[in-house]
């Protein structure tokens, strides 16, 4: 702060009491202004519309535009409003149940999340910890490292592996080149390559957590436990591992959450022949422009995870008063 | 320490960068590609790059994405600002419990949902789909994530500074302005690019928010991906990647700069 701001704000204390009451009074009238901008913006834009999925799910599916009915409104007063409401219906949550297809696709997104969160893990772990344990001086870069192939386009990144992953393919080419297989193998368009797009696309956001809670770890309790005859692996699981546990978590939560409704991975590597619920709810949407129904898978996507939701903000409420 | 786990260390991040880097420096490497084949070198061309600039539908969608992104990155970066400093400093209102989690939230929401439930706001209100709902809806999703790059830096800040300015009778708002912004302006800053970045990459939202007129280039390039891989969406990619880690290495480097010459100023300070 420069000195002649200090001195003009000492001054304007000593001469005018009536003045810095105002001010105060305006500041916290800012103070209000600081909470309510961001807090109406996210009611409005955040809330709200999942009250609006959740109405448009009870409705019918109609050729107009929008492409569904009732459209709830007030300009038919009261009465008009509660003979809407009394078309609302539970149609198309009775039409998920009775196809196999949703609950299949429910099924696997959610297997297939699990699976490439552990795989996510096994392989951000060990980045992890080196990383933790390279020189002071180099961490900074390694970070950078990490983050920067998330800052380049999560489309652009899934589209490589199409040209490593197909049939002719450099992955393909390479193996055949030396010799360890003598038929192309088929990853393109299978669940295999499914989860290598989701483990490369969200490794990074396994790394960060991790890494963050392995910088902080005392490393001289791992060489208390060598001196005292602890062999590594054993000190590992009982050190190292459970100190990290909070990163674990927010690391796993980061990567299966998004992973559940992942549209782009499954509908880029995954083909025509695999099932997941985002490109399901992507297909009844912009294919059959069933606007009901995808507002119905939206709603029980969303309510299947609530539970890991409320983790992860659990999560980050418990990192943000460890910081303090 | 023990060589053997630094050099467990070492290769694991060796093979976890191979893994990281490998796709991308391929990708950049067959967009100069003489053939048309993508998987197969025909030799050193440029033409792709060429090519790229006489796509008019292309360019239109690079067009729209850049102001798309300039434009939410800017005003999330104010939103998720104020957002960050309400949880950090305004511990108790009413409601805050909801706020949080309304920060939270789209930080891992499926897309899918985010996009729907945001078009179905647009539909119910009546705006037509186009330039200004991709804008919004950006703003919505990407302010969450300034708003947590800038509260980690708002928890860590030294609020004696404040206190300080304070005592001496600056108003709070002058307070904020001439001591708080001044200090948390590198996180501010990385959260515009962060913000940005995200608008730029976002396709799913895209898609389900935006109308005719406002195609954007990750629309534009999903496309294009499913007739096939051409040389030319390789070409389009390698200029976007150069482009946002160009941006990310000034910016640490100015960071690094400001960093270096902070700690100058501070042991100047303890001597003078």
């Amino acid at each position: 702060m420069s000195n002649a701001a200090v001195t003009t704000a000492t001054s304007s204390r000593a001469t005018d009491a009536g003045k810095s009451a105002l001010a105060r009074l305006g500041a916290a009238f800012v103070g209000r202004l600081v909470i309510i901008i961001p807090y109406l913006w996210l009611l409005f834009f955040f809330l709200i519309p999942f009250v609006i999925v959740f109405k448009i799910s009870l409705s019918q599916t109609a050729i107009a535009m929008p492409p569904y009915t009732p459209a709830l409104d007030f300009r038919d007063g009261i009465s008009g409003f509660f003979a809407q409401l009394r078309q609302l219906s539970v149609d198309n949550y009775t039409w998920l149940t009775q196809d196999a297809l949703y609950f299949n696709a429910y099924v696997t997104s959610l297997i297939i999340a699990a699976i490439s969160t552990v795989l996510t893990l096994l392989v951000g772990y060990p980045i992890a910890y080196g990383m933790a344990r390279a020189p002071a001086t180099i961490r900074p870069t390694l970070l950078m490292l990490v983050i920067l192939p998330f800052w380049t386009s999560f489309l652009i990144r899934v589209y490589a592996w199409i040209g490593i992953l197909k049939p002719e393919g450099l992955l393909n080419q390479m193996l055949l080149a030396t010799g360890i297989i003598s038929q192309p193998l088929i990853i393109l368009n299978t669940y295999t390559a499914i989860f290598i797009g989701i483990v490369y696309s969200y490794l990074p956001f396994m790394v960060l957590p991790l890494y963050s809670s392995l910088e902080k770890m005392d490393y001289s309790l791992i060489e208390a436990a060598k001196d005292l005859g602890c062999p590594p692996t054993s000190a590992f699981w009982k050190i190292t591992f459970p100190l990290s546990l909070p990163g674990v978590i927010a690391g796993c939560l980061l990567v299966f959450i998004p992973a559940v409704g992942e549209f782009v991975i499954p509908d880029l590597l995954g083909g025509s022949q695999t099932l997941m619920i985002g490109k399901t709810l992507w297909n009844e949407f912009f294919a059959n422009r069933d606007w009901p129904v995808s507002s119905a898978v939206a709603v029980i996507l969303l309510l299947l995870l609530t539970v890991p939701i409320m983790l992860f903000q659990q999560a980050q409420a418990r990192a943000q008063e460890q910081d303090k | 320490m023990n060589t053997t786990w630094s050099r467990f260390n070492i290769t694991s991040i060796v093979l976890g960068f191979a893994f990281l880097y490998l796709p991308i420096v391929l990708l950049i490497v067959f967009s100069f590609n003489e053939s048309k084949l993508v998987t197969v070198w025909g030799g050193f061309s440029t033409k792709w790059y060429v090519s790229l600039f006489h796509n008019q539908g292309l360019m239109d969608a690079t067009w729209v994405t850049a102001r798309v992104g300039v434009i939410s990155a800017t005003v999330a970066t104010v939103l998720g600002t104020l957002a960050a400093l309400t949880l950090t400093r305004y511990t108790r209102f009413k409601g805050r419990m909801l706020f949080s989690g309304m920060v939270f939230a789209p930080l891992v929401m499926p897309e899918v949902i985010t996009g729907l439930s945001l078009l179905l706001l647009f539909v119910a209100v009546g705006l037509d789909r186009g330039f200004l709902t991709v804008t919004l809806a950006h703003i919505t999703f990407t302010m969450c994530f300034v708003a947590v790059v800038v509260q980690s830096r708002l928890i860590s800040f030294d609020r004696s500074l404040e206190e300080a300015a304070m005592d001496l009778g600056a108003p709070p708002v002058k307070t904020f302005f001439q001591i708080t912004l001044p200090v948390i302006m590198p996180a501010i800053i990385s959260g515009w690019m962060l913000a940005f970045t995200l608008s730029l990459d976002d396709l799913v939202i895209a898609s389900f928010t935006s109308g005719p007129g406002a195609t954007t280039l990750p629309m534009k390039i999903y496309s294009q991906v499913r007739l096939g891989v051409t040389p030319e969406i390789n070409a389009a990619c390698t200029i976007l990647i150069a482009v946002v880690a160009v941006g990310v290495i000034v910016a640490s480097l100015a960071n690094k700069r400001r960093e270096v010459q902070r700690q100058r100023d501070e042991r100047a300070a303890q001597r003078g």
